[in-house]
């Protein structure tokens, strides 16, 4: 192209022409260290995970797996883990068949009000999660649910909707609908129609909103706060009493663990993405 | 969809008005518990607090955030996945594990004070957690991937060209930041920083864990009103107060940019 060239030549002899793509080296700096304040914290909890399951230590002076040894031994942790895969696991599903029926009446519907009906299940994002809290401590006190995995249930699926309502409707907007009614003309009836037709269309959207939603669910800690009771304990809820009121010398294991969640959650977000993408390009 | 909104109606919006109708009847209809919040010079003091958090984090997120940004919008295709993946990263992991890192970080025997004395800069231990500073910065750290995915996505969508033009035109370095960059990013800005600081309002983990008792912001109030002194009428009041100020914000953000924003702030 040699546009570069060119408008060297007609700006300011004088003037050093400044290229917009440069990075100046305090930019570099600035940003490095930025990264590296997002992620080191974390990833030095990593090294003190194989240290001594007795005393917090940095650095550590051993390398063993007590501290992880410990955490899998442990009947209170474990089922902490089980009650948290638990519940994230049945919050993801009923809020990803909730957020599908949803993003079809909002992608698809045409009707008054869609501004503030979006708005409205987009909302429980932005609502302090303390004020949940509270809101779920009365309503599932009034109930009998404190304490129990359905309480915690009903209080994430709400907060979760909006998290797997934009990713699939963000799926559903690039569909064709076309292809339902093809499949409808060919004799299939509108159930067939979603599970063989648009389901298969939509589901990487589907799948990152079920992702989101159980990892929003998983990690959740103020509502837990409030509605757990001693009965239905999660892992986040254990955490925050360990790291609050006890020393606990295995916590770097866990965050190892939740480290590697992450990692994986991360890399199935990326396939699911790079799928869709692809998908996209071939139409 | 209409299971969809039965859910909700049932599931969040009565829960939440149990807590307004909770919040004005004791039994009778009464505003005392709102007149003893805006009266009593304590919660005046942790809703400055609150705000002064909130700013600090926030502002100290959208200048890391929109560094970050500006450096992604112009870096090779392999740097800039390079620092993707860690930004989604740290967005990823649990926020209990990377509050609890900033414990192990900043404390009393923690590594930067560790560090400090290692190379003789200290003496004695900074005193770095459970103050002000330890909010913030544990705040920030959680922030900037909020800020710095939107204002990246805005920067995506704006042709570079416009800033050779600026300096064609004569526009220096300086000129072609202020006047062209700048204005092109800020609706990324507005969108990352209004919900970045909706969010710095009713934050709870980062002050409860990072900060001291002078660093209790709003929503750790309510906690202890709630579960240590059993006072749900009152705590109901405050929720409302601050569910009414979160609003309020929310209602600037969709008035300027549309809540179809919000999205940008979570996207992969």
């Amino acid at each position: 192209m040699g546009g570069r060239e060119d408008m060297k030549q007609a700006g300011n002899a004088k003037k050093k022409w400044h290229d917009p793509l440069h990075i100046g080296w305090p930019l570099w700096l600035v940003s490095g260290a930025s990264i590296f304040f997002l992620l080191v914290p974390v990833l030095l909890l990593v090294p003190m995970s194989f240290g001594s399951a007795e005393l917090i230590e940095f650095p550590p002076t051993k390398f063993c797996l007590d501290q992880y040894r410990k955490f899998f031994s442990h009947p209170m942790w474990q089922g902490a883990v089980l009650t948290s895969l638990q519940v994230a696991a049945l919050t993801s599903i009923a809020s990803t068949i909730l957020g599908v029926l949803a993003s079809m009446g909002l992608v698809w519907g045409n009707f008054k009000a869609k501004g503030i009906i979006t708005g409205f299940i987009l909302s429980p994002m932005i609502v302090p999660l303390i004020v949940l809290g509270l809101a779920y401590y009365v309503f599932l006190a009034k109930l009998g649910l404190i304490g129990t995995k359905l309480g915690l249930v009903i209080a994430y699926t709400p907060l979760t909707l909006p998290f797997s309502v934009l990713p699939i409707s963000a799926t559903l907007k690039g569909f064709d609908r076309t292809l339902e009614d093809a499949a409808m003309n060919l004799g299939a009836n509108r159930l067939q129609t979603f599970i063989k037709v648009t389901m298969p269309i939509i589901r990487p959207g589907v799948l990152t909103g079920a992702i989101f939603a159980f990892m929003i669910a998983f990690d959740e800690v103020v509502i837990a706060l409030f509605i757990c009771g001693s009965t239905a304990v999660t892992l986040p809820k254990k955490m925050w009493d360990v790291i609050r009121y006890e020393i606990e010398p295995m916590l770097p294991a866990i965050s190892t663990l939740l480290l590697l969640l992450a990692v994986v959650l991360l890399v199935s977000v990326g396939l699911l993405q790079r799928r869709q993408a692809k998908r996209l390009e071939a139409r | 969809m209409t299971p969809a909104l039965v859910a909700l109606l049932a599931l969040f919006a009565y829960p939440l008005s149990r807590i307004l109708i909770r919040s004005l009847f004791d039994p009778n209809f009464t505003l005392k518990h709102y007149i003893y919040f805006f009266k009593s010079p304590l919660y005046i003091r942790v809703m400055w607090i609150t705000f002064e958090i909130s700013i600090l984090s926030t502002g100290a997120s959208l200048v890391i955030g929109y560094i970050i940004a500006y450096v992604l919008r112009r870096a090779k295709p392999t740097v800039r996945n390079v620092f993707l993946m860690c930004i989604m990263l740290s967005f990823m992991v649990s926020l209990l594990v990377r509050n609890y890192s900033w414990i192990i970080v900043l404390q009393r025997n923690g590594v930067v004070n560790l560090i400090l004395k290692y190379f003789g800069l200290i003496d004695h231990p900074l005193r770095l957690l459970h103050c002000k500073f330890s909010v913030v910065v544990g705040m920030t750290h959680i922030f900037i991937p909020y800020i710095a995915f939107p204002i990246y996505s805005v920067m995506m969508g704006t042709d570079l060209n416009l800033e050779k033009a600026a300096q064609n035109l004569g526009a220096s370095r300086w000129q072609t930041f202020w006047k062209v960059t700048f204005p092109l990013s800020l609706p990324g800005i507005g969108a990352g920083g209004l919900l970045v600081f909706i969010m710095a309002l009713g934050f709870f983990i980062t002050p409860a864990l990072l900060g001291g008792r002078k660093e209790q912001m709003i929503s750790n109030l309510i906690q202890i009103q709630v579960v240590d002194l059993l006072n749900w009428p009152f705590a109901s009041a405050m929720s409302i107060i601050l569910l009414i100020v979160t609003l309020f914000i929310f209602y600037i953000y969709n008035r300027v940019l549309g809540y179809e924003r919000l999205w940008g702030g979570v996207r992969t």
